[in-house]
């Protein structure tokens, strides 16, 4: 923080030249940076990556950059806005995105190259970018890497993305296979009925406690049992098992499904029935 | 000469054939014996803990003092997710031991609950004594009936791969020597139901029927259902409505509403509550292009939405980026003080702003009044009571349920430690450390593939 009173000055001078020609509209255009977006806890994307980047050339941010803005993000910026005297209210918007892109530097073509190659690097202002980024090839292939950095198979930059708290992707990734294997051809809602009784089997008094011990509980669903789980599920399924995991739950606690055409149990029909989606009858 | 080769040929691919079935045949049973094994040893652990457990209830009845009583209740707890995990691993998804299950599971709840609480305090009341008693003997006859049960598999060489078939096959697989053994534990099971668990464990069931009625408004017709629907989703005439009832086992009486809507070609499902007509849960399926707004302005449109509907005051908790859709949860904020126990979310596409999903079952069903006093401790008071290692960035007040299931009014910090931020709540009237919670933060990823 030595440096920041000199930034202060410089910042407060560069201000006053840029807002005294400047409306309030042409702020963000010249930036050189930034979209119009205001920037808000939970966002993704490219604005995020110059955010995180700015905000740790400044030495605000230590995380990594990865354009999830998560809650070290959230207090790197509060911090930011409270040092620059700005209010602090963990938004980035036209006045704090203006004071940020003037105080820092945002090597654009450093961050995209390095994220998209998927290796670790910094952008902390004061040090030779050259210092700052892996050498070598990135630790994708090597089984014991670096803890859990390894790269999918994606052509995409790796962006990091959301996952709801309390859940990882491969938890997701799992729930999305056993409701494509289920439910693929049913309707969306039906879809996100039979990801909600997995997880209300979670909850429930008779049944396993994890999503792994649910799914492959011997005999408690028939694409376990036929290996249909193990089809590629496609971008529907795993939408209806985030909307299941954020809350939603159209079979209103249910803890059955089951398909009254082929249902071979005589004892599934006993249990008290809440409504049918599509083929699946959903039962408590 | 030529029919001399083609004998030999044959007879090689004979005898070829012949090993390679016999090499499959082999491998197969090896398959077969190994799932076997696995159920078998399920099976055998679950009669395992069930002894300990047993044993375990039965000296804690005869201790006296806390500093053994707690480690031993914890014990309990911890056999009981044990056995809980052995019968899940058994192929009885579909047969009625589900009264076992949850007697284990309340089993464990009921231990944990004293386990962790002071008993310097607060001892073990005449009740919760005569509980105990009560749980030792049924557990002694779970342990009694399994028991035979394992006697009949061992002595009869039963085979879990032959209860898997007969479920796969047959109807009516209940006629089975371990299936009907196993029926006659969860038969028994039944009988416990009136086990005094204590006041906090039978309230979830009372709960869901008592807030239903507590719903504003008068019960609507299935035509009201159908015109509210259309007004609040401003559809379209042409618009194909179908109204449905819910069936016996929904916890409340509701309408299930789904449009077809040719203009966006979208599905909207809804579901509508008998009493009021309240909305409980709003989903739209359709294609969602890429994303034009700004989560900031998804946000501004689920507010909106939240102001048309008259909803109490409400502040926004968390707000989440998938890609091209935006979801938000918003908690309602009376006198300053945050009412987590009523939340609702919204789903925003981020293509056009539309709202496409809406969840708010636990803001109907939260509704009550509630009072808020006065804290008994102040804020200081409550940040004395955290770790000093942590650094405070935030505070509120608000109400959440604690794990009693009590309503609980709390000092609310948000604080980080090193790169990690965590959320406190400290009850505002004994100074309780109620809940602790890590706010997962995908910047440091813990397991992502």
């Amino acid at each position: 923080m030595m440096k920041s009173g000199n930034l202060f000055v410089k910042v407060c001078l560069s201000l006053i030249l840029l807002v005294i020609p400047l409306l309030s509209a042409v702020h963000v255009e010249e930036t050189g940076a930034f979209t119009a977006q205001v920037i808000q806890h939970g966002a993704t994307g490219e604005d995020v990556i110059e955010l995180q980047s700015r905000l740790q050339y400044l030495g605000f941010y230590n995380g990594k950059i990865d354009g999830v803005f998560g809650w070290g993000t959230y207090w790197a910026l509060r911090n930011f806005q409270y040092e620059f005297g700005l209010k602090v209210d963990g938004l980035a918007g036209a006045t704090t995105k203006l004071k940020l892109a003037n105080a820092s530097e945002y090597h654009e073509g450093f961050v995209k190259r390095n994220i998209q190659k998927g290796k670790k690097f910094t952008h902390y202002g004061g040090t030779p970018l050259e210092k700052q980024t892996q050498k070598g090839k990135a630790p994708a292939k090597k089984p014991s890497g670096q803890g859990g950095k390894a790269q999918p198979k994606q052509q995409k930059p790796k962006q990091g993305k959301n996952v709801p708290s309390g859940y990882s992707e491969n938890d997701i990734q799992l729930m999305a296979n056993a409701v494509y294997g289920e439910a693929r051809g049913e309707p969306y809602v039906g879809q996100v009925a039979v990801a909600a009784v997995i997880l209300n089997r979670i909850e429930s008094t008779s049944f396993p406690n994890t999503i792994s011990g649910v799914i492959f509980e011997p005999r408690a669903f028939t694409a376990v049992a036929d290996g249909q789980i193990w089809l590629t599920p496609n971008e529907q399924a795993k939408k209806a098992v985030l909307d299941a995991i954020n809350g939603w739950d159209p079979s209103n606690g249910c803890i059955y499904y089951f398909n009254p055409d082929t249902a071979t149990s005589g004892w599934i029909w006993t249990r008290s029935q809440v409504t049918q989606i599509g083929k699946h009858i959903f039962a408590k | 000469m030529i029919r001399t080769i083609l004998i030999t040929i044959l007879a090689i691919a004979v005898i070829g054939t012949g090993y390679w079935g016999y090499k499959e045949h082999q491998e197969k049973n090896a398959i077969l014996i190994n799932a076997e094994n696995n159920y078998q040893r399920a099976f055998h652990d679950l009669n395992f803990h069930i002894d300990a457990l047993e044993e375990k209830i039965g000296t804690t009845l005869a201790m006296n003092s806390r500093q053994q009583i707690s480690p031993s209740l914890a014990e309990v707890w911890r056999l009981t997710s044990e056995a809980h995990n052995d019968v899940g691993q058994l192929p009885l998804a579909l047969l009625p031991f589900n009264k076992t299950e949850e007697f284990l599971t309340k089993i464990g709840e009921f231990s944990y609950r004293i386990a962790i609480r002071d008993l310097e305090k607060d001892p073990l009341s005449k009740d919760e004594y005569a509980t105990l008693g009560q749980l030792h003997k049924n557990a002694t006859e779970i342990k009694n009936e399994l028991r035979n049960v394992q006697a009949t598999v061992m002595k009869e060489n039963l085979r879990w791969m032959d209860v898997e078939l007969a479920l796969a096959t047959e109807n009516d697989p209940m006629d089975n020597t371990v299936i009907n053994g196993l029926k006659t534990v969860d038969k028994s099971v039944e009988g416990y139901s009136e086990v005094n668990w204590g006041p906090e464990m039978t309230k979830i069931s009372e709960f869901e029927d008592n807030k239903y009625k507590a719903l504003s408004g008068k019960e609507i017709t299935k035509q009201e259902a159908k015109n509210l629907a259309i007004k609040f989703l401003k559809l379209d005439k042409n618009s194909k409505v179908i109204v449905e009832e819910n069936g016996k086992g929904s916890p409340y009486e509701a309408y299930r509403i789904s449009v077809n809507e040719p203009k966006s070609d979208s599905n909207i499902y809804l579901e509508m509550t008998k009493k009021g007509g309240h909305p409980t849960w709003i989903l739209e399926d359709r294609n969602v292009e890429d994303a034009k707004i700004s989560l900031y302005q998804g946000r501004e449109k689920a507010e909106e939405f939240l102001n048309k509907h008259a909803m109490d005051k409400m502040e926004m908790s968390t707000s989440d980026q998938y890609e091209n859709i935006g979801i938000y949860t918003y908690v309602k904020k009376q006198d300053d003080v945050r009412i987590y126990p009523q939340t609702v979310t919204i789903k925003v596409a981020l293509d056009n702003g539309d709202i496409i999903g809406y969840e708010g079952m636990n803001y109907l069903i939260g509704e009550k009044d509630r009072k808020i006093t006065t804290p008994a401790i102040s804020q200081k008071e409550a940040q004395g009571k955290l770790n000093p290692k942590l650094k405070i960035m935030e505070t509120h007040q608000g109400i959440i349920t604690n794990d009693l299931g009590e309503e609980v009014q709390c000092y609310e910090f948000l604080a980080t430690m090193g790169n990690e931020t965590f959320r406190i709540f400290i009850n505002a009237n004994t100074g309780m450390e109620e809940r602790v919670k890590k706010l997962d933060d995908p910047n440091t990823p813990v397991n992502s593939m």
